[in-house]
């Protein structure tokens, strides 16, 4: 039996999107060139909620799309065939200070593809990263610039984050195997 | 969603969901096509042998593309130029290809199941180009792929095919796939390339082209081949043309929204009117676009290896 326990409830959610909201307007001081992507699955959601937030704080409407890491993964023949999920992105990235948004950062892999993903579109004037949960165990040299919640973990453990399904309250388990 | 096969052999031994995972992922790489790169890096470092033993012309540049944009390298390799002319054996020269650390083995080739014997001979994963007349896998996806996109679903769909039945793997493979996703398959041509045996696959056989086209939502010609048939099967062209080629008279009494398919390359004024080819609801050029959609998903799926598609890596 998979043991759990709640890292963060639906309001402890709610309060982390609020701070790096603010902590996002505070580093970057020109809301005109903040555009935010958000990675399939388990970012798209947070990455709408954080926009609803920042276009509220800043009056303004903040451009959010949705970028799909499949084909730049680099374990493609390691395991089954993934799921492609949409890839939108209706604004051009070029100078943008472009926010990539994900769940969980864990070996920072998904990142690393985000990035060369994203190189396709075209060329922000810069990168940034948030996340909701930042596990450890990185494999890359990638750190996130906005981070929800530390949570130390072991490798065999799993992060759970559900966000944003209509019939389940939002919530962060840690669940132990 | 599921896919665990190593090639892609034919559509009968498909089930729906394999065939409907196909069609999702085939949207979107033609997203990546429409983009301003439309190159991705998902096979790079594999390297693709194209064995075009039969000669083709649009589903070898169609699977070469695809396989540039997915960042592979590739070999190609056509009968004339090759020692199958100096008597080399099929599994000799797949042997030897293999030898050259292949990963993937795109055959066209008259026998059928010549891809199935490569599949049990190599360890690389091989894809069927078209072998005789079994079947053509790509182009029964791309077909279902442009149906689905341009009707929204397929299930429940009318569906007829018209010409030489009889010779054409894209038929067959049509038949199976349209058949396992739920449309009603009509087939119609000369009684001679249109046998009642096809029945036992699920469709219903007629020689009237009136009644055949009455209901169709999807008017699926196919090429006359005279390179083949020389003129045992039916007595003229010009035959065939008067008796089941698609003219505006008869298109005008399909349903209004009815839409022509063709894999080409068609045969203007034989099996279809030169107008209708390039009318509004002919989906001709957008099957090559699917074409090279669909064959990039193909190629990205089967490069998938064992284990579960969703795993926890962030």
């Amino acid at each position: 039996m998979a043991e759990s326990h709640q890292l963060l409830n639906a309001a402890g959610i709610q309060r982390s999107l609020t701070r790096i909201a603010h902590e996002i307007i505070e580093r970057n001081e020109t809301p005109a060139d903040l555009v935010l992507i958000g990675i399939q699955r388990g970012g798209t959601a947070l990455a709408g909620r954080l926009g609803e937030i920042l276009s509220g704080i800043t009056k303004q409407a903040i451009p959010v799309g949705t970028l799909d890491v499949s084909m730049h993964r680099d374990d493609l023949d390691r395991r089954a065939a993934p799921r492609i999920h949409p890839t939108q992105i209706p604004f051009d990235v070029t100078g943008k200070t472009v926010v990539l948004v994900d769940d969980v950062l864990f070996s920072g892999r998904t990142i690393r593809a985000a990035m060369d993903a994203l190189n396709d579109f075209g060329r922000p004037q810069r990168l940034q990263l948030a996340v909701l949960v930042d596990r450890g165990h990185r494999e890359l040299p990638i750190k996130a610039d906005f981070v929800g919640k530390n949570q130390p973990t072991a490798r065999d453990e799993k992060v759970l984050v559900r966000f944003g399904a209509p019939d389940q309250a939002d919530e962060v388990l840690l669940q132990r195997s | 969603m599921s896919w665990h096969r190593q090639h892609l052999l034919d559509i009968e031994s498909l089930t729906a969901d394999e065939i409907l995972t196909v069609l999702d992922t085939a949207r979107a790489f033609k997203a990546v096509g429409e983009r301003a790169i439309k190159k991705v890096p998902a096979l790079r470092g594999k390297t693709v042998v194209n064995l075009f033993v039969e000669p083709s012309t649009r589903t070898r540049i169609s699977f070469e593309l695809a396989q540039q944009r997915l960042s592979a390298d590739i070999v190609n390799f056509t009968a004339e130029a090759s020692s199958l002319k100096k008597g080399e054996t099929l599994k000799d020269t797949a042997k030897n290809l293999e030898a050259l650390n292949a990963d993937f083995i795109v055959i066209r080739h008259r026998a059928a199941g010549a891809p199935h014997f490569l599949s049990r001979v190599l360890n690389t994963h091989v894809i069927n180009a078209g072998d005789g007349a079994h079947e053509h896998p790509t182009q029964a996806l791309l077909d279902a792929f442009t149906i689905r996109e341009r009707k929204g679903e397929i299930a429940g769909l009318n569906v007829t095919i018209l010409g030489d039945i009889l010779f054409s793997r894209v038929a067959r493979s049509n038949i199976w796939a349209l058949t396992k996703l739920g449309a009603k398959v009509t087939l119609c041509g000369p009684a001679t390339l249109v046998p009642r045996t096809f029945e036992a696959m699920g469709c219903r056989v007629t020689y009237d082209v009136e009644a055949a086209l009455r209901e169709a939502d999807i008017i699926h010609l196919l090429r006359i081949q005279h390179e083949r048939q020389r003129k045992t099967m039916f007595p003229s062209i010009g035959e065939y043309t008067t008796l089941f080629g698609l003219n505006r008279a008869r298109f005008a009494r399909a349903r209004p929204d009815a839409l022509i398919m063709h894999p080409g390359p068609i045969n203007r004024g034989v099996e279809i009117d030169n107008e209708l080819a390039d009318c509004g609801r002919s989906l001709i050029l957008e099957q090559v676009t699917n074409g090279l959609a669909v064959r990039m998903a193909v190629m990205f799926l089967i490069n998938g290896g064992k284990g579960p598609a969703e795993v926890e890596s962030h």
